[in-house]
């Protein structure tokens, strides 16, 4: 019973982990119609800002205080990947737009740049950060069931990243002409919407969240130069199992396959549970190629 | 379509244009030509076989040509820069003190970009084109399979060195770093002594990590230990609560860890978040040294195991000198880093090859190989000494405990350097691996 | 090329000259022919000759990929995994070889006793060498056949198709019992009897990889010539108008899918004996979109692109890596942006630009068709 429940919260913090780092990718890949590999490298710039978000507040106050470094993290990762994004979006996606598997070798040649520029700045071997104390440790429910507080903490960040694009799409202006934008760009700018300004928004929000995805990681992963490669596979096929352009299916999706890997690998092996659940993915999308939740009416 | 049919200036450039067409991608086809032979002139080498450039061999011209072969991009370049810097800094050393034969050691460094195939083509340029007298290189078990065939084939030498699986002994590779039975096998004999009898064995999904299991296998059926679980995951995995349920249930009294890379980061950060610490778990790690326990973090890896040959606090004369000459060579380059055993081990093949060539007084491969056997050197680690015919040297076995800052502590070692042996030729329950051996 | 030469013809009121059709026709392989076979082996080293047949393997690929991505618009990013299997069909042939008597080294160290069922057939070349090309192409069709069918095209069927070469590469690193792990398939001691280490060996498959590419290259252009590649564009330009038209267009697909499959399944026979390994990383997601990138820089719907792009992007690749080990990577990935952005249309594309641009200036008006109605950029298919 522990480790049925054990295993269940496994798969629920493994289904938020991949929703954290396919949300950003439901924007860009599922409104804007970009594919963009370097939404992995944009995850590992925000691990790196974790890194240097620490070295910061080490320097600058000592001990006091450094326990909430993380929080400053999370902004800065925030901040410096969505400005790495809009200056992507500015200098290169935009000569790309109508074209996604142009933007997708494009993007693919950027993210070797920034994973050397990550080898040229921080040097080749990993770095790491420290876990706040204040998440070190976990609660023991039962015997062997243990929720580790990191995880509760990404599952809470994960539930706050969501809510505020939610908020963003349906309470504010800025939000609102995006959706109008990727529901009909031409009407929207028609009526006034300056897209261009919309998309180099729309792509930073993209980029912002990999970064944030990027210091949660930080906590229970590696930081180094290759970290993005680790996710990306898995964050387009989340994206797309649940649905293009819908936040609702992404959700589903990345939940479904926590589970389904926990139980698989529980059951079976990492490298089997892997193989199998990919495969029942692309099954799937023989059976919906449209996703879990179909896009409806036109765009 | 354009009405300039009886313009005679039109017609001729229409008909130009078709034989332009015609041509149409052959325009540039010359220029792969260009290419082609632009390539094969401008190397530093004598490509070219028309070419009536002097032939440099390794072991002519005003210096000795040495290739040094390691991942500078790519997943593995984590690992092998550390690698490549020990070596640049062992040629350093040799040079500061006239080189040899009155010739200094010119390195030629080349990308294997964490590909093995890529390997295989760089060795065989460094091989071919530069015409090297020997090799430094390799980290994975893999690239050292896909290197092997090209080092045999073209009669070249090669030394590796990192710790591996074993059974293996290649004429023309020299093996600097440790055998299953200079770190694996007495490490289990440690644990047991200890009285930690139940093993959980965790891997990454490659070949090391499946051999290394095997034999610790064969080893725990004949000195009555138990092996409760053997666990792989892909190279690069990041989510390890599965696993650590899995052990959770199992109840080992250690956790034997072959886990490669990025995934042991994981592995150790999720490990303490599930509140199983050193005090509650031990785990042996057999591919975490100094470097990587300072990329999870010590407060993480504190009190954790390790086996290794050496250890920047190793406590020898050579050791001494050795570590802050590599710590200010790396400060130069940008970063200080710690030393580490394979660090340690590329130092020491830079200069057995260096003694055996002074020995041998020449770079010829079957004159170094000669002059290897038997050749000893006062490493960090402790005096080594080249097998007579296995390519392996004799080393020191430490277990060590991870502290605070990252450093490893002693708690075991070998009271004498242990003789290399790849195929387990000496131990009773070693023949299904014995029988491994060709010929 | 192809397009532009038959979009010429049906534009220009000019009567075809039979002789020049011909001459224009023959004119690439006679140069590519001496290219290959008489300037390439008397300027390059055996190193250099070595690697070109390498890239030349990566050609006839690259020709496979132009012929689904250029002529039909499917982007496919797991060419990989047919490209690793018609390389392990070989590989198996040849460790089989090597093994003589007893089984695989491999085998033996993870604990097999005895050969699988399913290595013993490729102890004979009779079986492992059709299964280079027909292996990965009989698959190609059944998996092709399966996903078209379901209509998932576009950006949907590039990402499919990356987790598929994801899935392989864990697969094969998995089952290291059958298929030597991570490490791959390696050490191989001869081919049909000759030692792989000969000089000679390695210049007999020099000339073989150059004759195929040739081979290839000419089968593909009879390919797009046919009526069925006039079907293939016409699924790339609507794919729909074409269904209503009668057409199985799933079937289509598939069926150049497969072809371009079994071309990726030469390429990687050829590259074993060559390089002489053949591991997962060969399937694995990180070739394979390599592999579409000389298509991209050659230029997408032209089949002399694709050769052309491979070669010169490997031998970039190769010699800029060999003189900044270090730093190589930024220009690579430069190249990626540089050729979408500033090239879309490929070297071939640019060439036809200047002499048009050249055509231009020296007439005031263009003649004929401008090459940007005829580059036929793929209209990226959502």
């Amino acid at each position: 019973m522990d480790v049925f429940l054990q295993q269940l919260f496994n798969g629920f913090s493994l289904g938020s982990i991949l929703l954290l780092v396919a949300l950003g990718l439901a924007f860009s890949f599922g409104l804007m119609n970009v594919i963009n590999m370097a939404h992995g490298e944009m995850i590992m710039v925000g691990a790196y800002s974790a890194y240097v978000a620490e070295n910061w507040f080490e320097d600058l106050m000592g001990s006091s205080g450094f326990e909430y470094y993380f929080f400053f993290a999370l902004a800065m990762a925030f901040v410096v990947a969505a400005v790495l994004g809009m200056a992507l979006e500015r200098t290169l996606i935009r000569r790309l737009y109508g074209r996604p598997l142009d933007t997708l070798l494009a993007t693919w040649g950027v993210s070797l740049v920034l994973q050397q520029g990550a080898r040229s700045i921080f040097g080749a071997p990993n770095v790491q950060v420290t876990t706040p104390p204040w998440l070190q440790g976990g609660i023991a429910v039962t015997g062997d069931f243990s929720m580790p507080y990191v995880r509760l903490f990404i599952i809470g960040l994960v539930a706050v990243c969501m809510a505020g694009v939610y908020v963003y799409l349906t309470r504010t202006s800025a939000g609102r002409r995006t959706r109008a934008v990727m529901q009909n760009r031409e009407v929207a700018g028609a009526l006034g919407v300056v897209t261009p300004r919309v998309d180099v928004l729309t792509f930073g929000l993209a980029s912002g969240l990999a970064g944030i995805a990027g210091c949660a990681l930080a906590l229970i992963g590696p930081i180094g130069p290759s970290l993005g490669t680790y996710y990306i596979v898995d964050a387009f096929l989340v994206v797309i199992l649940g649905g293009i352009g819908q936040l609702i299916g992404t959700v589903v999706a990345a939940l479904s396959v926590g589970w389904l890997n926990a139980i698989l690998e529980y059951q079976t092996t990492a490298s089997l549970a892997k193989v199998i659940v990919f495969a029942l993915v692309i099954a799937f999308l023989q059976w919906r190629p449209a996703g879990i939740i179909a896009r409806r009416a036109a765009r | 379509m354009d009405n300039n049919q009886g313009d005679p200036v039109m017609r001729r450039l229409f008909s130009r244009r078709r034989l332009l067409k015609a041509g149409g991608a052959l325009a540039i086809t010359p220029a792969i030509a260009g290419v082609l032979s632009a390539c094969g002139g401008d190397d530093d080498d004598d490509d070219a076989p028309s070419g009536g450039s002097t032939t440099t061999t390794g072991g002519g011209g005003d210096t000795i040509k040495v290739g040094i072969l390691h991942s500078l991009s790519g997943t593995m370049a984590v690992s092998e820069v550390a690698v490549k810097d020990a070596d640049l800094m062992a040629i350093d050393e040799i040079n500061a003190k006239g080189g040899i034969l009155g010739k200094k050691i010119e390195p030629i460094i080349e990308d294997g970009a964490s590909d093995w195939p890529t390997f295989a083509e760089k060795a065989k340029k460094l091989i071919q084109s530069n015409k090297v007298a020997c090799v430094f290189g390799c980290w994975t078990s893999a690239s050292r399979k896909a290197v092997l065939p090209v080092f045999e084939q073209n009669k070249a030498l090669l030394y590796y060195p990192v710790q591996y699986g074993g059974l293996e002994s290649s004429p023309y590779i020299f093996y600097t770093g440790a055998t299953t039975n200079q770190q694996i096998v007495p490490s289990v004999e440690y644990l047991l002594k200890e009285g930690k009898k139940k093993m959980f064995l965790l891997g990454s999904d490659y070949v090391f990590p499946r051999t290394a299991n095997k034999i610790i296998k064969a080893q725990l059926a004949a000195s009555g230990g138990a092996t409760v679980a053997e666990e792989y995951t892909p190279l690069g995995h990041t989510e390890y609560a599965t696993i650590i349920s899995k052990i959770k249930a199992a109840n080992p009294d250690v956790v034997y860890n072959t886990l490669n890379g990025d995934s042991n980061v994981a592995f150790f950060k999720q490990l303490q978040g599930a509140g199983l610490t050193a005090e509650k778990l031990t785990t042996l790690s057999v591919s975490i040294a100094e470097e990587e326990a300072a990329a999870i973090g010590g407060d993480i890896m504190q009190g954790h195991l390790v086996a290794w040959n050496y250890y920047e606090t190793t406590k020898t004369q050579e050791n001494e000198k050795f570590v802050p000459a590599y710590h200010s060579f790396t400060a130069k380059s940008g970063k200080q880093r710690p030393t580490s055993d394979p660090v340690e081990a590329a130092y020491i093949s830079v200069h057995l090859w260096a003694m055996a060539v002074a020995k041998a007084g020449s770079t010829d491969v079957e004159k170094v190989k000669a002059a290897m056997a038997g050749l000893e050197f006062a490493a960090p680690e402790g005096k080594v000494k080249v097998h007579a015919t296995n390519h392996h040297i004799s080393k020191t076995v430490r277990v060590g405990k991870i502290r605070k800052d990252a450093l490893i502590d002693e708690v075991y070692a070998t009271s004498a350097p242990v003789e290399p042996d790849p195929y387990l030729e000496t131990y009773s329950w070693g023949g299904e691996f014995a029988k491994e051996k060709k010929g | 090329m192809a397009m532009s030469a038959r979009t010429s013809t049906l534009t220009s009121p000019v009567p075809t000259n039979r002789l020049l059709l011909l001459a224009r026709e023959a004119a690439p392989f006679v140069i590519a022919a001496v290219l290959l076979f008489v300037v390439a082996p008397s300027f390059l080293s055996d190193f250099r000759q070595n690697l070109l047949a390498k890239f030349l393997c990566y050609a006839i690929l690259a020709i496979g990929i132009d012929l689904i991505w250029g002529y039909t618009g499917i982007l496919s990013l797991g060419h990989g995994v047919w490209f690793g299997l018609g390389g392990y069909a070989m590989a198996m042939y040849m460790k089989l070889q090597a093994s003589g008597d007893s089984i695989p080294d491999f085998m033996n160290w993870s604990g097999l006793e005895s050969l699988p069922w399913f290595w013993a057939p490729f102890r004979h070349a009779w079986f492992a060498l059709p299964m280079v090309m027909a292996g990965p192409g009989v698959l190609a069709f059944v998996l092709g056949y399966l996903v078209f069918r379901s209509r998932v095209k576009g950006a949907y069927f590039a990402i499919v198709t990356q987790a598929l070469a994801l899935i392989m590469s864990i697969f094969f690193v998995g089952q290291q019992k059958y298929t030597g792990g991570t490490n791959g398939l390696t050490n191989f001691d001869e081919l049909f009897g000759m030692p792989l280490a000969d000089e000679s060996t390695q210049h007999t498959l020099y000339y073989i990889t150059a004759g195929l590419v040739l081979v290839v290259y000419a089968a593909a252009l009879w390919m797009t010539r046919s009526p069925f590649g006039r079907l293939l564009v016409a699924v790339r330009d609507d794919e729909d108008r074409v269904r209503f038209a009668g057409y199985n267009v799933g079937l289509i697909k598939a069926l150049v899918f497969a072809v371009s499959a079994a071309m990726a399944g030469l390429a990687g026979a050829l590259f074993v004996p060559q390089v002489g390994i053949i591991s997962p990383a060969n399937l694995g997601i990180v070739p394979s979109i390599e592999f579409v990138l000389l298509v991209a820089v050659g230029g997408r719907g032209s089949l002399m692109g694709a050769v052309i792009g491979a070669v010169v992007v490997s031998w970039t690749k190769s010699t800029l890596s060999e003189s900044y080990p270090d730093t190589w990577s930024y220009f690579y990935g430069a190249l990626f942006v540089g050729a979408v952005v500033l090239f879309p249309a490929g070297i071939v594309g640019f060439a036809r630009r200047m002499r048009d641009e050249a055509a231009h200036r020296l007439g005031g008006r263009t003649a004929g068709v401008p090459a940007a109605a005829l580059e036929g950029r793929p209209s990226d298919a959502r």
